[in-house]
């Protein structure tokens, strides 16, 4: 069990934030309110991954922290930086094979997870009816009644509109039938990986003061009418050919566009560790 | 394995840690003089006000701490609140205090608007309310021995704990004001999980920690014909409060020291709409640490409006506990905030893909749509 | 309190029955009831300032038929439609509605959930104000689209060509499927607020001063309009408002309310020609 130096958070507030978790891994999708604790780190940064992480770790853990799908970006290295000083015993990594633990920012890791792994996902905004209603309290009452009807009227106002759903990440899911939920700025492309996943998915929103989760082989279906699918990000140049990586050559990933000083872009994979795998990584030496 | 192959980022942390060091220690300009170090004691005491604001905010009465914090953040009083509360979430409770008589306040500053003059009488003590706002040349030479002086010329000592009756007793007395009721039970609103509608207790746990420009922002909308609220500053007090614990073996009440506290209640006039018998003055509380009376007097202002938004449902914003609890913590909307200036190059990518998509089934079907 | 009346229709059970309906607005006294009402004159509690919006109302109502109820405001007629919608809950009294499987379903006892599933597919409403009844932030489509949404419906194409169909019927011309309703004259506020209670096929269409306020040209297309509809999908009607000619012309029954109490009830043409109660002989004798 975790000793009372290690993982920052007091034993009372590990207690209070595993319970939680429970609940949700219980009700599935459902939000569960509970006392984010203030953090060295500032709201909006993490705090409620964090908290998770926090209170799942124990000596022997491997930790990933990917921000954008990169390891090597800023955020991601501090939240790193004061896991593994909170942490005795916790070793940082970035290969995704290795993890035990993956807290992450905005993105899935394109390599299939593995029983044994942790995701943790960093979350704003907990609510997928916050697109419809501000109000938490009327929002609890929809989710309660499964009222979702709104959040289907903007699907239905968007597909008139833009013949798409204007939404390109927090694309709105539903959870084993019943609660939908927001999970997380993911792309489109990352969602799929969430149905039926072999590890439990754990969302924390530490401004929003709420924990909800999806359990391991459990549904998640997005939102989407019968005769409209949901399609994910496609990534075609303009003669309709899907792009690939500059760097690895894979044309099965989300692909980061960074445009070029003389005009034109170039595409690379915006999952850095599946891309270094895939070249057999080549600083690994 | 073997390996923490972290590239990039920690070089560029290093860095941004360096340059803020440098700007701290006086680099905001080449010609500007840095002056001397500040003592923490300086900022303590020459610095009060932003030092009480930072200890309301930071939720936690440690002025010297909040001092240190102020030096470390450069002065900004988010920031400092911000380093004070971090602090603060993992400190051990050490027990619960009982409800504290306010009225054993060892009175700083005391003053009615209600009356001409009330029983333990007016005092003004220390106020900028009447001064004119011009520059004090005398300011750009001062020495420890004017501080001494200036300190020896304190009139009068502050007025002894005494117990000053509340203004608003006599009222009440005359049955102008609702009983005191049941009172509901204390919230630790770092332990509870937040769910609306949240108890007047929890709200007022917030509004206290809350920012004082944010609560300030609320209040005002009140005043301003964004509810209909007629108030009155019953009274103003600011003071030391003799704060007691539970002996740790006996539990018995012992004094552990002092907390100046800045504490504001208003008065309303007529009553409320469903509430049947004739009409009554009705309450709005504000407190909080150390001395800040806009804050007090705003946070008594969003008491009395959140009441009568939870009584009659909310008619405008500062009547709304959601919006208004939601809202205040200066904290938390500032980081949210500056998050926007983490890398959101992942959501940006896909809403271009999406619009390229919606783009290119307009391109195939033309304006007629579906 | 005897529910005897409406006999014309006994070969078949009510699709409607509705005992001892009471709501009051307040804390309530004992005496609550008997200082309101009809003989009163007025229906707050002179003891207790609570207010009896309504108090002891019985009806039943039959499948495809349409019940006038008509009262001056403050008589307790919307109080009435608020109920029935399950927008309010009663202070007592019972609601029960008959099933297809011939079982009852009685309304106040339903859960927050359960009352919006029955809303959502087996009742309708039609306010006076479009800006009740219509969500004017989204299209026409999508008022219709939100209906057909939380009664299950989830392919487009389907959606679209109901709505289609809906806006058809309700003489609003396909090519304004996508606009917003502010773009809408008034009456045809009013009839996309009838297409859009129709929507999912409702047992019970509420409608609740729908004429009010238009033009007597307008007026007459939307009663049309609602009679064509009752012929074509027997949908059961409840229809209240002030006006005498719009309960002659449209509801077969009528109630007569004032000040929260039924005082007059029957065929609407026998009211109309024999008044009883004398306020009802003055609304009619006002109304020539």
């Amino acid at each position: 069990m975790a000793a009372d130096d290690f993982g920052f958070l007091d034993a009372y507030a590990v207690r209070e934030i595993r319970r939680a978790l429970l609940k949700a891994l219980a009700v599935p999708g459902y939000q569960v309110p509970y006392a984010s604790r203030e953090m060295p780190i500032a709201r909006g940064f993490g705090t409620g991954g964090l908290q998770l992480s926090l209170s799942v770790l124990l000596p022997g853990d491997r930790i990933k922290v990917i921000d954008q799908g990169a390891d090597d970006s800023v955020n991601a290295v501090n939240l790193r930086r004061f896991i593994v000083a909170a942490c005795p015993g916790v070793q940082p990594v970035t290969r995704t094979a290795e993890a035990t633990v993956i807290q992450t920012r905005h993105r899935i890791p394109e390599r299939p997870l593995m029983p044994g792994q942790l995701m943790i996902y960093q979350v704003p905004y907990p609510d997928p009816l916050q697109i419809v209603e501000p109000r938490e309290a009327e929002r609890r009452r929809m989710h309660a009644e499964g009222d979702y009807a709104r959040l289907w009227v903007k699907l239905y106002e968007d597909v008139v509109r833009f013949r798409e759903v204007a939404l390109s990440n927090r694309y709105p899911a539903r959870v084993h039938g019943r609660y939908i939920i927001d999970p997380s700025p993911i792309p489109r492309w990352d969602l799929p990986k969430l149905h039926r996943s072999a590890v439990p998915h754990l969302f924390g929103a530490g401004r929003e003061k709420k924990i909800y989760a999806v359990p391991p082989h459990t549904a998640v279906e997005p939102l989407a009418f019968a005769d409209v699918p949901f399609e994910v990000e496609r990534f075609r140049d303009e003669q309709g050919r899907r792009r690939r990586c500059a760097r690895c050559q894979a044309d099965d990933t989300y692909l980061d566009q960074i445009p070029l000083p003389g005009g034109g872009s170039r595409w690379q994979c915006n999952d850095q560790d599946a891309c270094d795998e895939r070249l057999g990584y080549p600083d690994a030496r | 394995m073997g390996y923490v192959a972290i590239r990039g980022g920690e070089g560029a942390i290093a860095a941004a840690v360096q340059a803020l060091e440098a700007m701290r220690c006086g680099a905001v300009e080449p010609a500007c003089e840095p002056g001397e170090p500040l003592a923490i004691a300086a900022v303590r005491s020459q610095l009060r006000l932003l030092v009480d604001r930072v200890i309301g905010e930071g939720g936690i009465y440690d002025p010297v701490r909040a001092a240190w914090a102020i030096k470390q953040a450069h002065g900004d009083p988010l920031e400092a609140s911000f380093i004070l509360r971090a602090w603060r979430s993992q400190l051990p409770r050490l027990g619960e205090t009982a409800v504290h008589d306010t009225r054993r306040l060892r009175i700083l500053r005391r003053i009615s608007a209600a009356f001409k003059d009330v029983p333990g009488g007016q005092v003004l003590g220390p106020s900028t309310d009447y001064l004119q706002r011009l520059f004090r040349v005398e300011l750009l030479d001062e020495s420890p021995e004017s501080f001494r002086a200036a300190v020896a010329r304190l009139p009068g000592a502050a007025a002894e704990a005494a117990d000053f009756p509340a203004v608003v007793d006599a009222l009440r007395a005359e049955g102008l004001l609702a009983p005191v009721g049941e009172s509901e039970a204390a919230v630790d609103i770092t332990r509870e999980p937040l769910v609306f509608p949240i108890p007047r207790p929890a709200r007022l746990a917030h509004m206290a920690r809350g920012e004082t420009g944010a609560l300030l922002a609320f209040a005002y909308s009140t005043m301003r014909g964004y509810g209909y609220l007629h108030p009155t500053v019953a009274e103003l007090r600011v003071g030391w409060l003799p704060v007691e614990l539970p002996h740790p073996l006996s539990g018995e009440l012992q004094e552990a020291g002092e907390a100046l506290i800045t504490e504001c209640q208003i008065v309303a006039t007529h009553g409320t709409e469903s509430e049947p018998g004739p009409p009554r003055i009705l309450l709005g509380y504000g407190a909080c640490f150390g001395h800040n009376e806009t804050k007090a007097i705003a946070m008594a202002m969003c008491d009395r409006a959140l009441m009568a938004g939870e009584e009659r449902g909310a008619r405008h914003p500062a009547e709304d506990s959601e919006f208004v609890i939601c809202h205040i913590d200066g904290i938390e909307a500032m980081g949210f905030c500056n998050h926007y200036k983490l890398p959101h190059y992942v959501t940006f990518a896909s809403d271009l893909e999406n619009i390229r998509a919606s783009r290119a089934k307009y391109a195939e079907d033309g304006d007629g749509g579906g | 309190m005897t529910s005897g009346w409406g006999t014309p229709m006994l070969a078949e059970p009510p699709l409607l029955s509705v005992r001892g309906l009471t709501r009051i607005h307040g804390p309530g006294c004992p005496r609550c009831l008997d200082s309101t009402g009809d003989a009163a004159g007025r229906n707050d509690c002179p003891h207790c300032r609570s207010v009896v919006a309504i108090a002891g109302v019985d009806f039943d109502l039959w499948p495809g038929e349409i019940l006038g109820i008509i009262g001056e405001s403050g008589s307790g007629k919307s109080t009435v439609v608020r109920l029935l919608h399950l927008d309010d809950r009663p202070t007592q009294g019972s609601i029960r509605l008959r099933g297809g499987d011939g079982g009852c379903l009685e309304l106040t006892e339903l859960d927050g959930a359960a009352r919006r599933r029955l809303r959502d597919t087996r009742l309708g409403i039609v306010y006076q104000s479009p800006h009740l009844g219509l969500n004017f932030a989204i299209s026409a489509g999508g008022n219709i689209a939100e209906r057909l949404l939380t009664a299950g419906e989830r392919r487009f194409a389907a959606m679209r060509e109901r709505a289609l169909a809906l806006l058809a019927r309700t003489e609003i011309p396909r090519s304004r499927l996508d606009h917003r309703p502010a773009q809408f004259s008034g009456g045809m506020q009013q009839r996309l607020q009838i297409a859009r209670a129709l929507a999912p096929g409702p047992e019970l269409l509420l409608l609740d001063e729908v004429t009010t306020g238009l033009d007597v040209s307008v007026q007459a297309r939307i009663l049309d309009l609602i009679m064509e509809l009752q012929h074509e999908l027997g949908v059961a009607m409840v229809a209240v408002t002030h006006d005498l000619g719009v309960a002659r012309l449209l509801a077969q029954r009528t109630i007569v309310m004032r000040c929260g109490r039924i005082v007059e009830h029957g065929l609407t043409d026998q009211i109309l020609e024999d008044p009883q109660h004398p306020y009802t002989q003055q609304l009619v004798m006002s109304a020539l």
